[in-house]
């Protein structure tokens, strides 16, 4: 076979040092001829320091000071070696549960994995613990090398009996591919040569099992999933997306659509340095150009129209917890899924799972190297399939904002639905249809017109829309203070906070926009309804959404203001830093940007935040309400 | 081979081309380290590759001791020109000026202000937020701990006791104000693999890595060329039929005994070389460590 022909394995190896892991791996690389003379010459060296009668192989491994220091392995390592079939890439991990994340991280990308068992110890509860995981990443292959048999006096009832109790676990998990191997690897039986002492075993060595292993069909082909990473444009004439096809395959001329934006064309061609290719396939970096010229940017994804994956803003995932600081619910996280960004928030937890009993417990927070189920809220749609069916488009990370830190791996169960699909048309009926035939209204307590006598004022609300920048959140609070200087009973609705809590579950796709907006006029009502004056900022981009607001009170008491200052004035002034975000593609669905503002038609008041300093847009807002009998002269005197 | 599925040489090229257009999507100036060995001539093939029928959207920058082989400089400038790239030189003249010299200021410290010190300084001084380098898993055991994205500090330290955990192929490229990452695209590629990908893909090499008659004194099993200049003694100097294995600094880079003088023999020898790599290259033979230990300080 030609060298370059081969094909690549990659496993994992997992157990603690006194499993004989170490020695393992060391007796696969010796008998490989995959260890160099000096290397050996060097640990021998390092051995003999330490005091030690035999070489300990297990300083081949551990790479680092420290880990010789203490003898034992704490991150992953990685070794390579090849036979004539196959190459392979051994990513070495440590077994304690205190390392439990570096495991998960070795593991992640794993198509085999060795478990390792000592065979005078039986399946112990790391074993077990291991077997867990390996499901959890659903690493397709898993094999149970039962080491040390050469201390057992090669026994067939040791070994059968630790096979029995290891299957009676593993039923339990989600491994469909197990095989159980009796080793020495100390002595080399059934490593890589065929053991004697145990006639009664009838499988193959270990390596032979690993060069066998039939991974080609442990990929998916069949849904097309290309995550846009960069653009190429060399010059005006030619766009290009460059990316690498992560599952199904692809050719020329085949219809396509573009996430999010929802855009249909077909493959030009796909190129390569090397010539175009009249298919590309799974795990292929390649360039797709495109028929039409459309928009497409880096965290775009482009799919086949008849093969969606699910495009959602909130989904149930299996996380482990890989920070020294504890997870906390409903804090802004960073969500990167494929090559897109989001911010997302833990929403619930729904159990944390005991790594060592497999019971689920609840919890309300996860510590380093928890693993449990929650359910997670984003702020743009993530494009995403089940990670047991799709690896790549199922796995994202999480990045704490403030320390930069990966501090989950997830994996994507299933999507999570709080929101309804409102596909009828709330605004002409003020949303009245919504309503559950077996609510009643109660009346309020207290008549709104007998606490407005009591208050010496009118309640209302002022609705300020306009882009982020335009000014809302300033001169709303200016003209609060105002209020609240004149005595008035003032609420202060901010789109930004109730973001981050009431409406945290939603992003800003229209449909999610739509709910927000929708509660934020439900929570102003309630105020409304309390005789307050409800001050709202939110961008509210979309007239239909304001105009449900608006249905929900009375004529005189909704002030639409429009706060108009055009793109590049607000883009100047950034204030959150939202504008560079968004340029930069971390922030998609951004109003003004790549999401649209319909300026309001006729609201009651425009303001323009351009020429008018925040003084006199706030005193035109008060002649408003004093011409309009909300509040009185009498309020300020 | 059945259809789909590409031949490893084929999967480790598409990772290393994945993980640039990462770093040239997500970072503001990245740079790439190019040292003139064949680590570097793959990764700048792979470069050209990834961002086809673009040119790669980053310079390449060489930190130069000075103490490098003659051939070595003009394959370089040659090499740059003929493929359009745009060549940063960086040298620590302060240091080049005061002689310094692994002979006279100790392996360690030349290393030291030469390499690591250079680099820093060149990084600070550019702006780069985001340096590939050409290093590999295999090549030495703390490098087999090291990540794909390796995050630095503000001294472009190296903490492997806290390394951020790397998951599938999503790399976390967020970094704090001055913080910096070196990536190494190549980290799962062997020796073989990168010579038979030069045999694969024709990639032009530095000439000295052929076999050819050299004067060389033999000092612990190293063959130090006398052309080096790290040798006072020429006397007992011979002629031997060697080549050098892995590219350095002049001083501290040995040859090896060889009569490999085409690719297809390079690739024999090593398969079945019996020593490793960097055996030649006394920077790591100081300590059990010491590689640990310089990439501790900032080294690549």
């Amino acid at each position: 076979m030609q060298y370059g022909e081969k094909s690549l394995l990659r496993f994992t190896t997992t157990g603690s040092v006194d499993d004989g892991k170490s020695t393992l791996i060391g007796r696969l690389l010796y008998e490989t001829k995959s260890i160099y003379d000096d290397q050996y010459a060097a640990i021998e060296k390092t051995s003999k320091r330490k005091g030690l009668k035999e070489v300990e192989l297990a300083y081949l491994l551990d790479g680092l000071a420290a880990e010789r220091e203490q003898g034992i392995t704490i991150d992953v390592a990685h070794r390579y070696f090849e036979t004539t079939k196959r190459k392979f890439i051994i990513t070495d991990t440590p077994g304690h549960v205190q390392y439990t994340r570096n495991m998960v991280t070795g593991a992640s990308k794993a198509d085999c994995a060795i478990i390792l068992i000592d065979a005078r110890n039986g399946v112990l509860t790391q074993s077990k613990r291991h077997g867990f995981i390996i499901s959890l990443l659903q690493i397709p292959h898993l094999i149970v090398a039962v080491n040390k048999m050469d201390l057992v006096n090669y026994a067939e009832d040791v070994f059968s009996r630790i096979v029995q109790e290891y299957e009676n676990y593993s039923q339990k998990l989600d491994i469909h591919d197990i095989v159980f191997i009796p080793v020495s690897a100390l002595k080399g039986d059934n490593v890589v040569e065929k053991s004697k002492k145990m006639p009664w075993y009838d499988g193959t060595t270990l390596l032979h099992c690993l060069e066998n292993i039939h991974v080609a069909a442990d990929r998916n082909l069949v849904d097309f999933r290309f995550p846009v990473q960069y653009v190429i444009r060399p010059h005006l004439d030619f766009r290009g997306f460059a990316g690498k096809i992560v599952s199904g395959t692809i050719t020329p001329g085949e219809e396509v659509v573009i996430l999010p934006s929802g855009n249909v064309t077909t493959i030009k061609s796909i190129m390569t340095y090397d010539g175009e290719l009249q298919e590309a396939f799974a795990s292929q970096s390649v360039v797709l150009t495109l028929s039409d010229e459309i928009d497409v940017s880096r965290g775009d994804m482009i799919v086949r129209k008849k093969n969606l994956p699910q495009i959602e803003n909130s989904m149930e995932a299996i996380i482990c917890w890989m920070d020294e600081q504890a997870m906390t619910i409903n804090t802004p996280y960073i969500i990167k899924h494929t090559t897109k960004y989001a911010k997302a928030s833990i929403t619930k937890i729904v159990y944390k799972i005991d790594v060592d009993t497999l019971h689920r417990q609840p919890a309300d927070t996860f510590l380093l190297n928890e693993i449990g189920r929650v359910e997670i809220s984003t702020s743009a749609p993530i494009f995403f399939d089940s990670y047991k069916i799709n690896h790549a488009t199922g796995s994202f990370i999480l990045i704490d904002p403030l320390t930069n830190n990966t501090v989950a791996a997830g994996m994507i169960r299933n999507a999570i639905r709080h929101i309804e699909d409102y596909t009828d048309d709330w605004a002409d009926d003020g949303g009245k249809s919504k309503k559950s035939s077996n609510v009643i209204r109660r009346e309020l307590n207290i008549e709104l017109a007998q606490r407005e006598k009591q208050n010496g004022h009118k309640a209302c609300v002022l609705w300020f829309t306009g882009l982020s920048g335009s000014g809302k959140s300033t001169i709303a609070m200016e003209m609060e203070r105002r209020l609240f200087a004149q005595k008035c009973n003032t609420v202060l609705l901010d789109g930004d906070n109730i973001r981050h809590g009431l409406c945290s579950d939603l992003g800003f796709s229209p449909a999610d926009r739509k709910e927000n907006i929708r509660r934020a006029g439900e929570v102003a009502k309630v105020f409304y309804e309390h005789s307050s004056i409800v001050l709202c900022t939110f961008i509210s981009p979309f007239k239909k959404d304001r105009e449900f607001v608006r249905f929900l009170f009375p004529q005189d008491r909704f002030v639409e203001i429009y706060m108009s200052c055009n793109l590049d004035e607000c883009r100047k002034r950034d204030p959150n830093g939202l504008y560079k975000k968004a340029q930069s593609g971390l922030i998609k669905d951004f109003t003004g940007l790549s999401s649209p503002y319909e300026a309001p038609e006729t609201p009651e008041l425009i303001i323009d935040t351009e020429s008018l300093p925040v003084e006199k847009s706030v005193d035109m807002i008060e002649n408003y309400l004093i011409s309009n009998s909300i509040i009185s002269r009498k309020n300020i005197l | 081979m059945n259809s789909f599925t590409i031949s490893f040489l084929r999967q480790l090229e598409s990772e290393s081309i994945h993980i640039m257009r990462e770093v040239a999507a997500e970072f503001k100036n990245p740079v790439m380290l190019y040292s003139v060995g064949k680590d570097s001539s793959v990764m700048v093939r792979l470069a050209q590759k990834a961002f086809y029928p673009a040119k790669f959207p980053f310079p390449l920058m060489h930190i130069d001791t000075g103490n490098k082989f003659p051939e070595m400089y003009e394959f370089r400038d040659e090499f740059c020109q003929k493929i359009g790239a745009r060549l940063i030189i960086e040298r620590n003249e302060e240091w080049i000026a005061k002689g310094c010299h692994p002979l006279k200021t100790g392996v360690d410290k030349c290393c030291s202000y030469l390499k690591t010190g250079a680099l820093l300084d060149a990084i600070r001084k550019h702006g780069f937020d985001a340096a590939f380098g050409g290093a590999r898993r295999e090549e030495e055991k703390s490098r087999a701990k090291e990540r794909v994205f390796s995050l630095r500090d503000s001294f472009g330290q190296w903490d492997p006791k806290n390394q951020r955990p790397e998951l599938w192929d999503i790399y976390n490229t967020r970094i704090n104000e001055g913080e910096t990452v070196r990536v190494f695209p190549l980290s799962n590629w062997t020796e073989q693999d990168i010579w038979e990908y030069i045999k694969l893909e024709n990639i032009p090499i530095v000439p000295i890595y052929y076999a050819r008659m050299r004067k060389v004194i033999i000092s612990n099993g190293i063959l130090i060329p006398v052309s080096s200049g790290a040798i006072g003694d020429n006397k007992k100097a011979k002629s031997v039929l060697c080549r050098f294995r892995s590219l350095g600094c002049m001083p501290c880079t040995g040859a090896i005994a060889s009569a490999a003088i085409t690719i297809d023999e390079i690739i024999g020898e090593v398969r079945s070389a019996k020593k490793s790599e960097r055996e030649n290259r006394v920077i790591d033979l100081t300590s059990d460590s010491s590689m640990e230990q310089k990439k501790k300080e900032g080294y690549f």
